[in-house]
């Protein structure tokens, strides 16, 4: 319960404190923290425009992936405290439930017709596919090295449970690079596509969502605020001790973010991004760097006596 | 050849000559002529027009000759109710002339690869509408279109692309344009006053504001036999080239913003500020409108404002130099600029492309250098040349004009001439049955104004080429085989105009 309240609290402050890092990086005072989310009000108080060509799935597809987003979001714990939904291996339905979603968006994208949209569902689509097994490899390693296999189950257990603090927290700080990386690719964001640019041509998530508007386009909007907020949580969960009480692990949450946030920023700031067919490098390294983790839990478990969770 | 080279007449730029002086030859010598003249490079095709003759259509051929500093004319009478065979079909530069002509009068031509109007004006009868006229096909399913416009998404200029592609590559472009024509050509005649006509070149494109006001003085200057003095010639290049470093630092900051690089996105977008403001101080308008007038200024140059601008330029320089050299030393814009949108020495030289675009494939293509006129005389003027002519050569010959300029300004307002005296032209009478041709390094290239008058001295056919109309083939050449994520990329490495080619 309380990591739900913490991720909804956080998601409202992420894309704002992004923007503003951007602005100071390029010598500008920029919005206000809170300017995303009031756009993304005034757009949630607008009437949508359909096109006639469109159907049902092009206006059910937002919503739904709102929804799986809050519901992926449900299954993220703070430190030892599960999330409201906590199950054994709930990170392969954490990371389908997101797939769902970006799936009901693609097809939405195609509903339109659009030659604009189609091209970036099938980016985006693609990219997906690449990414997938990044999120796996770490919570698999994770995985291998508690023998547990809910998210709450590996925070709680993947310090000062066996394996030597250096070892489990230089696997932490790994792994939440790689998922913040992850967060960024499932988000659209720099280096892979730059939602700023604005040329129909280049993007990849913005041109899915050309066809949105009002509501929707809130929804949509305020789904990759909270998606941005959901990596992170994830990234910080990696490095809550058990026991540590709920404003120690609060702390280390919304530091995280902070740190999320900004390092986006300055990456979105003073970096050109890819060229597109060289985003598929980018992804495969960052699914090889886990290839690393994995290692290191096979190793790590090994010195702990192997406790395979199945 | 050797042969048909008697049957031409060299003049100078902005030289005004008698058009019985103009050579009329037979219409198959006419473009073989021409053709064989631009062949190897050494000249390019600067205007190719028809003016009405009677029943018939006299076709002018303009070709600037770059080694010779000259100017080639030669024309040809041709019926235009038969068809004839195209210079298209012997050098591709003479496409969009072509087209052009063929949707003025209806001419047709039996070889022309691509035989569809340009911009199909408005007012004038043509057997079909535009809407009927075939693009650019494809069978098959493993290919696919993406129809991009006539609406920008960034509400900019209204133009129609039409991309084939394969997955992400692109296999042809087809750029159609026509939707910003406004009839220019046609308002310079029917415009009498002179003051309405500077006006009207000032709005030909709204970035090139300098550069064609500039164009057409001087053409208007020759016509009345009138020298621009000293000062005259002074301000006018002193017009031009803050007008190239403004938006050639306009474009960097675009480009910048095209690859997602923030930082030089606000840099140089804020650094195109002062220079355009200190026009505005200079003129009254940020853009330079009323700056140039034919036979005066209205804004003489002062030592006061020199020492304000060399002011300007101590700020300006070390922010834009450290700007610029982070820019093109960052791995990751070098990874997007380099190698994309390649176009090589030939297909410029096929082309007939001007201005950067060219330069940045090493061909020596710059009216400063080649045909000075006025203040360009006094100096030596040695373009930027780089050989690689892909965006990061089009991107860094423009870090280097604007490098290049700023020197120049630098060194021109330390010695600003004495003020001459204003002289009113609207009262002269111009040369009688006379073509007159002014050439003029914009920013963006060669613009090339030809005006021909009618017997009382009247302008009977004005005829404007802004150096997009070589260029947009050559965008479209250019992303020819590339992503088709990279077109905003390489469309803006080539910043052309949708008006100036629309008129």
């Amino acid at each position: 319960m309380e990591s739900i309240i913490l991720i909804i609290t956080a998601s409202l402050f992420f894309t704002g404190i992004v923007i503003r890092v951007k602005s100071m990086a390029s010598g500008r005072k920029g919005p206000g923290i809170l300017q995303p989310l009031r756009d993304i009000a005034r757009n949630m108080k607008k009437g949508g425009v359909y096109s006639e060509t469109s159907g049902i799935i092009f206006k059910i597809a937002p919503s739904i992936y709102t929804g799986t987003l809050i519901t992926a979001s449900l299954c993220i714990p703070l430190g030892d405290r599960p999330g409201i939904l906590s199950f054994q291996w709930d990170f392969v339905f954490f990371v389908y439930t997101l797939a769902l979603g970006k799936f009901l968006m693609v097809i939405a994208a195609l509903d339109t017709g659009s030659s604009f949209e189609g091209m970036g569902a099938s980016r985006e689509a693609f990219f997906s596919m690449l990414m997938e097994p990044a999120m796996f490899m770490v919570m698999g390693s994770f995985a291998i090295l508690t023998g547990k296999t809910s998210f709450s189950g590996i925070f709680a257990a993947l310090h000062g449970t066996g394996i030597s603090n250096a070892v489990s927290y230089t696997m932490a700080a790994l792994s939440a690079i790689i998922i913040m990386l992850v967060g960024m690719v499932e988000n659209s964001r720099m280096p892979v596509d730059d939602p700023k640019t604005h040329l129909e041509l280049t993007m990849i998530h913005e041109v899915m969502i050309l066809d949105n508007s009002g509501f929707d386009l809130g929804l949509i909007m305020y789904s990759s605020c909270l998606k941005f907020a959901v990596f992170g949580a994830v990234a910080a969960g990696l490095f809550m001790k058990p026991g540590a009480g709920f404003f120690a692990d609060a702390g280390i949450f919304f530091l995280v973010q902070l740190c999320y946030a900004v390092f986006t920023g300055f990456m979105e700031s003073f970096m050109a991004r890819f060229r597109m067919r060289n985003n598929p490098q980018f992804i495969y390294t960052i699914t090889a760097a886990t290839l690393l983790i994995f290692i290191g839990a096979v190793h790590a478990s090994g010195i702990a006596g192997g406790k395979m969770p199945w | 050849m050797t042969d048909k080279i008697k049957d031409i007449v060299r003049i100078k730029n902005c030289e005004t000559v008698k058009l019985d002086r103009i050579p009329i030859l037979q219409y198959a010598d006419f473009i073989e002529l021409n053709s064989s003249l631009v062949k190897d490079g050494m000249r390019h095709l600067s205007h190719y027009f028809a003016a009405p003759a009677g029943k018939n259509l006299r076709i002018i051929s303009i070709v600037a000759d770059d080694a010779a500093g000259d100017i080639i004319c030669s024309s040809s009478l041709v019926p235009n109710d038969r068809p004839l065979s195209s210079a298209t079909a012997l050098h591709q530069s003479f496409h969009p002339f072509e087209r052009d002509i063929h949707e003025k009068y209806g001419l047709h031509y039996t070889d022309h690869p691509w035989l569809k109007p340009l911009r199909f004006p408005a007012g004038i009868k043509h057997p079909k509408d535009m809407t009927e006229y075939p693009f650019y096909s494809y069978e098959g399913e493993d290919l696919h279109e993406v129809g991009v416009g006539p609406i920008h998404a960034g509400v900019i200029e209204p133009g129609h692309f039409r991309f084939i592609c394969n997955g992400e590559k692109v296999l042809h472009l087809e750029i159609q344009l026509g939707y910003q024509h406004r009839g220019v050509e046609e308002l310079f005649i029917k415009k009498k006053s002179l003051l309405e006509r500077v006006i009207l070149s000032e709005s030909i494109a709204g970035d090139t504001t300098n550069g064609n006001a500039a164009a057409f003085s001087q053409l208007y200057e020759s016509l009345c036999g009138f020298r621009p003095g000293e000062h005259l010639s002074f301000v006018r290049t002193l017009a031009l080239e803050l007008e190239r470093m403004a938006i050639h630092t306009g474009d960097l900051s675009a480009l910048a913003g095209d690859v997602a690089y923030q930082l030089g996105n606000a840099v140089f977008g804020r650094l195109r500020t002062p220079i355009i403001n200190y026009t505005q101080s200079w003129g009254g308008n940020r853009l330079g409108r009323g700056l140039i007038r034919p036979g005066r200024t209205n804004f003489p140059y002062t030592s006061e404002l020199a020492e304000s601008l060399v002011k300007i330029f101590n700020e300006y320089e070390p922010h834009y130099t450290e700007m610029a050299d982070t820019l093109f030393a960052r791995p990751s814009v070098q990874a997007r600029f380099e190698k994309t949108g390649i176009l090589s020495k030939e297909d410029i030289l096929a082309m007939g492309t001007v201005g950067t675009p060219a330069r940045s494939t090493g061909v020596k293509r710059d009216i400063r250098s080649t045909h000075p006129h006025g203040y360009y005389l006094s100096f030596k003027h040695e373009p930027v040349l780089l050989p690689q002519g892909d965006v990061y050569a089009r991107a860094y010959i423009r870090d280097r004009e604007i490098r290049q300029s700023m020197s120049l300004i630098r060194k021109m307002i330390t010695a600003i001439p004495a003020v001459d005296k204003n002289v009113d032209l609207s009262e002269k009478k111009c040369a009688s049955e006379s073509l007159s041709v002014s050439l003029v390094e914009g920013w963006r290239g060669e613009i090339c104004h030809a005006a021909i008058t009618d017997k009382n001295g009247n302008i009977a056919l004005y005829k404007i080429k802004d150096p997009s109309m070589h260029n947009w083939f050559a965008l479209a050449m250019a992303v020819r085989g590339e992503e088709i994520s990279d077109f905003p990329l390489c469309n803006k490495s080539f910043n052309l105009s949708y008006c100036g080619h629309d008129l």
